[in-house]
């Protein structure tokens, strides 16, 4: 009798917990992903995965949990619930990234190695087509309408504009060295650009393809060659966009209208990749490095918070 | 490889590349470029099983001349790479004048020091060279050689490098080991300088003379060799690897081995793979069916300079492109994290230099705590004040 009021009162607890938001962060030396309650700031579990785990997200319905385990060159689909592998597709070589179209039909995924971007038909789970694009991509985005995947190769230096409906590249952009993430604002306008190389993020009028401002980061007494932006997320409001800066440690916040740096904040070591909570109250940031998330008020604008997830968390994801 | 597969690969890039030229139209812009190299005779080494890798360096190039010509595509510049690899008895400044004369005015030149400052003299400015083959201080001190670019870390560069790590060890007390060939000597007048500026000592130094006797042999003659005062690290300077692989555990005083040898300083080594070096790990396996080596990659760094210069200024002419590689606005994608470029004063490419031991990559100065006012990989090799050219 006790034990049965105690196992179920733990449940009551544990789904009191998860109804608020879990959030799913992938260990790229664990094999594995990290399952953490970011209220209670708790690592509730590890699942084990798949070999190199790094691009992570969720379906439009957030039913499905997509990995890309690079090395086994693969993305799984997961169910988000049971956390157990419900199939793979067919992805090409060590895809790192990807994106899903807002209707979760079509996955688009880099292929590094292999200069081109995999787009797969989710319904059939069937690749599709392959678009050559210059060498090593990486970030990649499809626009809020759907009109446009963007993909940045990080040694050819470009954003390739790829016509979601022809499949074909109808425009190229030249950015700063080496771009790695980018992200698109919730109106479509804007396209932001992260450069590891040039420590600037730029932001490209989607009308246009022109770049139309590059916001160049400087920390006092951090070296200049430190300050490595990554992952770049820009609020549903567009009154805020955060950057995440890589071996600075730090998060750039960033005034999205003016484009003026507001903060730095000191986060854990070698900060990789950004996600908000679902009511983007939070910011989420993977810590490589010292092997933890951070979590951020996005109110406040201050670090809440730290947890302890594994061994090199490399992507996350927020579920409802 | 034999030579004719190597065209045909390269012949069959150039056909990849030309039938993936896909529907964007823009005015296109042919980039010529030429690769000029000697064949070597197979030096002495200590192992004969360790393969002799002929015309080290051109696949670095054919991988890089690929990587511009995927860039190209989408922005209508075609990159051609004229390989001239001399003959062992061969005469290179010919070979050097006839590409001159045929146009080229973008030259990788893979050939020993004498021989680049012999074809820099007959080049009066017509070519940009690329220096992908020397580590001589003096290019980079007292007599810089004019329109020509250093892809590879300079032997000042290299013992910088070791001596943060050492000092950082706190190994204070070095005794310096040289083998007695003119580039050893080389070696070891770096080694001396750096001991100078990052003040630590050298308590020993001794020539390894290959002397001819039958009872000498690595297990009893290298603990009598190392007999000296005591030491903190066993400093190594034999570049041909003759004589300093037998003096990691066999020395007098348990000591550990930096220098040419046993931790040794390198552009570019196989078990580096952070920063995205896996993929050009991968990418240079793919094509040349062996590991990347130090020339292999500066090979590669000087395509994708020129690459670089020319996708950003559009312009295809040798003083643009020497403007452009000299200026602040370059920075090239390394794999070394850390943005490369050219030092203004000496040509030489500022770059991380790697660490290794032979299966593990154990640090990338410049380290932390070493500080510069304008570039931290400004604390390695010569400074600006530091450099005398005429």
């Amino acid at each position: 009798m006790t034990l049965k009021l105690i196992l179920s009162m733990g449940l009551i607890a544990y789904s009191t917990f998860s109804v608020a938001e879990t959030v799913f962060v992938s260990l790229e030396k664990d094999n594995a992903i990290a399952v953490v309650d970011p209220i209670a700031g708790k690592l509730l579990k590890t699942v084990e995965i798949g070999q190199r785990p790094r691009g992570i997200a969720l379906s439009p319905d957030q039913s499905n949990l997509y990995i890309a385990t690079s090395d086994d060159d693969t993305v799984l689909v997961v169910d988000s619930t049971s956390l157990k592998i419900k199939s793979t597709l067919p992805a090409g070589e060590d895809p790192e990234t990807f994106a899903i179209n807002s209707t979760g039909t079509k996955m688009y995924v880099s292929n590094e190695d292999d200069n081109q971007v995999t787009v797969i038909d989710l319904a059939s789970s069937k690749v599709v087509q392959t678009v050559g694009v210059g060498v090593e991509p990486e970030g990649i985005a499809v626009s809020p309408n759907n009109e446009w995947i963007v993909s940045a190769s990080e040694t050819t230096n470009m954003v390739h504009w790829i016509d979601a409906k022809t499949l074909e590249i109808k425009a190229n952009t030249l950015v700063d060295p080496r771009p790695r993430a980018l992200s698109f604002t919730a109106d479509g306008k804007q396209l932001w650009v992260t450069s590891e190389m040039n420590s600037s993020t730029m932001i490209i009028d989607v009308a246009s393809k022109a770049i139309i401002h590059t916001i160049q980061f400087a920390i006092p007494a951090v070296g200049q060659e430190k300050i490595q932006p990554v992952g770049v997320v820009i609020d549903a409001l567009q009154n805020w966009a955060y950057v995440a800066l890589g071996p600075a440690n730090r998060v750039a916040v960033i005034n999205a209208k003016s484009y003026e740096v507001e903060k730095y904040l000191l986060v854990g070591a070698r900060v990789w990749n950004l996600a908000f909570s679902p009511n983007q109250e939070r910011l989420y940031t993977t810590n490589g490095v010292s092997h933890d998330i951070s979590i951020i008020d996005t109110q406040a604008h201050k670090v809440t918070k730290s947890i302890a997830v594994g061994r090199y968390p490399w992507g996350l994801v927020v579920k409802k | 490889m034999s030579s004719s597969s190597q065209f045909m690969r390269f012949f069959l890039l150039l056909c990849s590349f030309a039938w993936s030229q896909g529907s964007i139209s823009a005015p296109t812009q042919e980039i010529k470029i030429a690769y000029l190299s000697q064949e070597q005779k197979v030096p002495a080494a200590l192992s004969n099983l360790e393969e002799f890798i002929q015309n080290k360096g051109l696949q670095g190039a054919l991988l890089g001349l690929s990587d511009n010509n995927t860039t190209g595509q989408f922005t209508g510049q075609n990159y051609h790479l004229k390989t001239k690899i001399v003959a062992v008895d061969g005469d290179v400044k010919q070979a050097f004048l006839n590409l001159v004369q045929e146009g080229f005015a973008l030259i990788v030149v893979n050939l020993p020091a004498q021989l680049l400052n012999e074809v820099h003299l007959l080049n009066k400015g017509q070519a940009l060279l690329f220096d992908v083959a020397t580590r001589t201080d003096s290019f980079r001190q007292q007599s810089c050689l004019n329109d020509v670019l250093h892809l590879l870390p300079s032997r000042a560069m290299r013992a910088d490098a070791l001596a943060q790590y050492m000092r950082k060890k706190r190994w204070n007390k070095w005794f310096l080991v040289k083998g007695n060939t003119a580039e050893d000597e080389l070696f070891a007048q770096a080694i001396k300088r750096s001991a100078k500026k990052f003040a630590m000592k050298i308590v020993d130094e001794k020539t390894w003379l290959h002397t001819y006797d039958a009872r000498r042999t690595a297990q009893s003659d290298v603990p009598v060799f190392t007999q000296v005062s005591d030491y903190d690290v066993l400093v190594v300077a034999d570049e041909q690897g003759l004589f300093g692989e037998y003096i990691s555990y066999r020395s007098w005083l348990p000591r550990p081995v930096i220098g040419t040898q046993g931790l040794h300083a390198t552009a570019w080594h196989k078990t580096h793979e952070q920063w995205g070096a896996v993929q050009i790990q991968n990418r240079f396996k793919a094509l040349a069916n062996r590991q990347m080596l130090e020339e292999d990659y500066a090979a590669y760094l000087a395509l994708r300079s020129i690459g670089e210069a020319v996708t950003r200024t559009r312009d295809i002419s040798i003083l643009a492109i020497k403007k452009f590689l000299l200026s602040d606005r370059f920075k090239l994608q390394g794999y070394k994290g850390k943005p490369l470029s050219f030092r203004a004063w000496n040509g030489q490419l500022r770059q991380p230099v790697l660490l290794a031991a032979p299966t593990s990559l154990v640090a990338v100065p410049p380290l932390d705590g070493y500080l510069h006012p304008k570039n931290e990989l400004d604390t390695l090799g010569f400074d600006e004040p530091e450099v005398h050219c005429q």
